[in-house]
């Protein structure tokens, strides 16, 4: 863990029970897809708490993330509801997207996610020209592009970068290094330095460890604040790890890592329980608060579940609804 | 009435809603100093500084996912996209992102940009510069696509597109920057989904867009030396596309050619001749003929370029048949 700072205990705590709702999100989720009730496909953020709680702490509702498929943690993070958010896993009417983008594409405007993005690097555009548009309307807020280490192969990454750090624009690119780039390992297609791809656009680019929420959340901060004071952009790169597979049907994977492997990040980096053990040991929590924590999330979840399988799909009149605004 | 070229009532309609709107920017490749190579934006920098006329890198797909994010966001960017080819490099970011983000955010999110750019051959600028790519766009539910077909039009359209919610390609022919037509001073907006009628006739309706107006145009000139009554209308946007009118006419002549630069086969006159063979079958006397670029890359050489769009006296030809009462297929 990062140098003790017990400036705050309560955003310590914050931080410590949106990890945990995401991890009991996803356990919900995969649940839910494993009992066949969720239609569809859906990519685990679990493993990954970390990166999306430590930056989306340093951001107010105004800046503004973009996401991808493994956007659930995401979506959390940045403030969005347990009910509304597996009522658009359902398909139901009162999901966040009215059902319509599934957990593919969950946007929750009101906490500025503009949406998760099932083009693998398709949201880098999106998130570029959001801070283009803040520089340019002398709004001072920031945009955190989130993408796979998978993702640094789209050549729209480049382009991006490019102007972003030609026209100093206030935009965090925030790469999620998990390892794996689908079902292959990120060695295997990504030559050279993640960071010096960045650094080459003369954009400064940091290394964390991404399980390591302070240290995310320590280096988000600093990074945010110079990009409100027009010192952007700029680039992290965050190693992590997903516990599930790419997808929720990619149980086999012995044939590309190893399930020593995955013992080891689970029992010895899990970014909760070490975040956890960091609360214990400094005072800021006790044992049985946390458990207490633990618990009201995991009935927040149960309930939120409850609510959205009894929840109403919309009205088939609704299919030729939204193709247009007004 | 004055009249302006093409080009200057685009830069007209741009200016003006840059005024009246300050989250209106432009941005794409050449388009501050430079003014793009066919000069249609000359001085829009000088009054609007470079902060809201940005000269982008080459990089079509960067700059336009940059007009998506900017425009889901609050402002209202105008994307330049130097040759209509270049919309197969930005096809993601315009097909996946930005037709789709409407709908897929349950209605929450809007994109509200312009893409403008252009079509049509016979410029002799080959395969890669002349084609005239709007079914590809019109095909995607969430765009809109507008096609001028004079200065008027090119004004109207592009004042309607910019103050319209949704993703708004525009499709300009390149060939017309320099046509003048008579233009107000005052201010107008040409509604989407308004079909024009630009001569009236009673035998056969002649469908034409962008510059295959003035192909209908000088076709019917020809028929009506020959007795035959030709209407010509002009869709002016293919998405929407005002149905109605087309029906109309159509069940008052029987007869039908649709006349587009696109690509003969499954283009947006197989789609216009299908609805209206759909809709108004029992008032035709003759199928429904289509008129587009013929199915080849555009050649190069003037010999072979020339031959591969639709022409009046091609046009004529063909309404002369179906008027006559000839069962012909266009390709014949």
């Amino acid at each position: 863990m990062s140098p003790a700072k017990k400036t705050n205990s309560a955003d310590y705590l914050r931080m410590y029970r949106q990890m945990v709702r995401i991890r009991t999100f996803e356990d919900n989720a995969n649940q839910l897809y494993l009992s066949a009730k969720m239609p569809g496909l859906t990519h685990m953020y679990s493993g990954e708490e970390a990166v999306a709680v430590g930056i989306c702490e340093a951001l107010t509702d105004d800046d503004r993330i973009t996401s991808t498929h493994r956007g659930h943690g995401h979506c959390v993070a940045k403030g969005a509801d347990f009910k509304q958010m597996f009522c658009e896993l359902l398909g139901k009417e009162e999901g966040y997207c009215r059902g319509k983008g599934g957990s593919m594409h969950i946007a929750d405007q009101s906490h500025g996610n503009l949406g998760a993005n099932a083009i693998v690097g398709g949201s880098m555009g999106i998130a570029t020209g959001s801070a283009l548009r803040a520089k340019l309307m002398g709004q001072d807020d920031v945009t955190v592009c989130f993408f796979g280490d998978g993702a640094t192969a789209q050549g729209l990454l480049y382009e991006v970068m490019n102007m972003a750090a030609l026209w100093k624009l206030p935009v965090i690119y925030a790469c999620e290094n998990n390892g794996y780039s689908e079902y292959t390992k990120t060695a295997e297609i990504a030559a050279g330095s993640i960071t010096a791809r960045a650094e080459a656009f003369g954009i400064e680019a940091f290394k964390v460890d991404g399980q390591d929420v302070l240290a995310v959340n320590e280096l988000t901060q600093k990074l945010v604040a110079r990009c409100r004071k027009g010192e952007g952009p700029f680039f992290i790169e965050l190693e992590t790890y997903r516990y599930h597979g790419h997808h929720v049907g990619d149980i086999n994977r012995a044939y590309y890592r190893s399930k020593d492997e995955e013992k080891e990040w689970k029992e010895n980096r899990d970014p909760i329980i070490r975040f956890r053990a960091w609360l214990v040991e400094q005072g800021i929590a006790t044992e049985e608060e946390i458990e207490a924590m633990n618990a009201e999330v995991e009935k927040d979840a149960a309930a939120a579940v409850a609510y959205a399988e009894a929840a109403r799909y919309p009205d088939v009149s609704e299919v030729d609804m939204h193709v247009y605004a007004d | 009435m004055r009249e302006i070229t093409l080009s200057q009532a685009v830069n007209e309609a741009i200016a003006e809603e840059m005024r009246r709107d300050p989250t209106v920017f432009l941005l794409g490749e050449d388009v501050a100093e430079a003014g793009t190579p066919f000069k249609v934006l000359s001085g829009l920098v000088e009054e609007f500084g470079t902060e809201r006329v940005i000269d982008t890198p080459i990089s079509e797909p960067g700059f336009m996912g940059l007009a998506v994010g900017a425009a889901m966001t609050g402002a209202r960017p105008i994307v330049d996209l130097m040759f209509g080819d270049f919309i197969f490099l930005i096809m993601d970011q315009l097909c996946n992102q930005a037709a789709k983000i409407h709908y897929m955010s349950g209605g929450k999110l809007n994109v509200p940009l312009v893409l403008r750019t252009n079509m049509g051959a016979t410029r002799r600028s080959a395969a890669q510069h002349s084609q005239s790519l709007q079914a590809l766009v019109a095909h995607i539910p969430g765009l809109k696509v507008a096609m001028p077909s004079s200065a008027y039009e090119a004004k109207g359209l592009m004042k309607t597109a910019i103050r319209d919610n949704n993703p708004v390609v525009i499709f300009e022919d390149k060939l017309m920057y320099q046509d003048k037509a008579p233009v107000p001073e005052e201010e107008y907006l040409i509604p989407f989904g308004v079909a024009n009628i630009k001569r009236e006739g009673k035998d056969i309706t002649l469908i034409a867009t962008s510059s295959m107006v003035q192909v209908a145009e000088k076709a019917a000139e020809l028929l009506a030396a020959e007795g035959i009554s030709a209407e010509v209308i002009d869709p002016r946007t293919i998405v929407p596309l005002d149905e109605a009118t087309l029906l109309k006419s159509v069940r008052k002549t029987s007869r039908a050619i649709v006349i587009d630069e696109g690509h003969q086969s499954y283009g947006i006159t197989a789609e216009i001749a299908s609805r209206l063979n759909e809709k108004a079958f029992y008032h035709l006397d003759a199928p429904v003929l289509r008129m587009g670029a013929m199915d080849v890359p555009i050649p190069f050489s003037p010999a072979l370029e020339d031959i591969t769009v639709p022409t009046p006296e091609g046009v004529a030809a063909n309404a002369r048949r179906l008027c006559a009462g000839e069962m012909i297929h266009a390709a014949e």
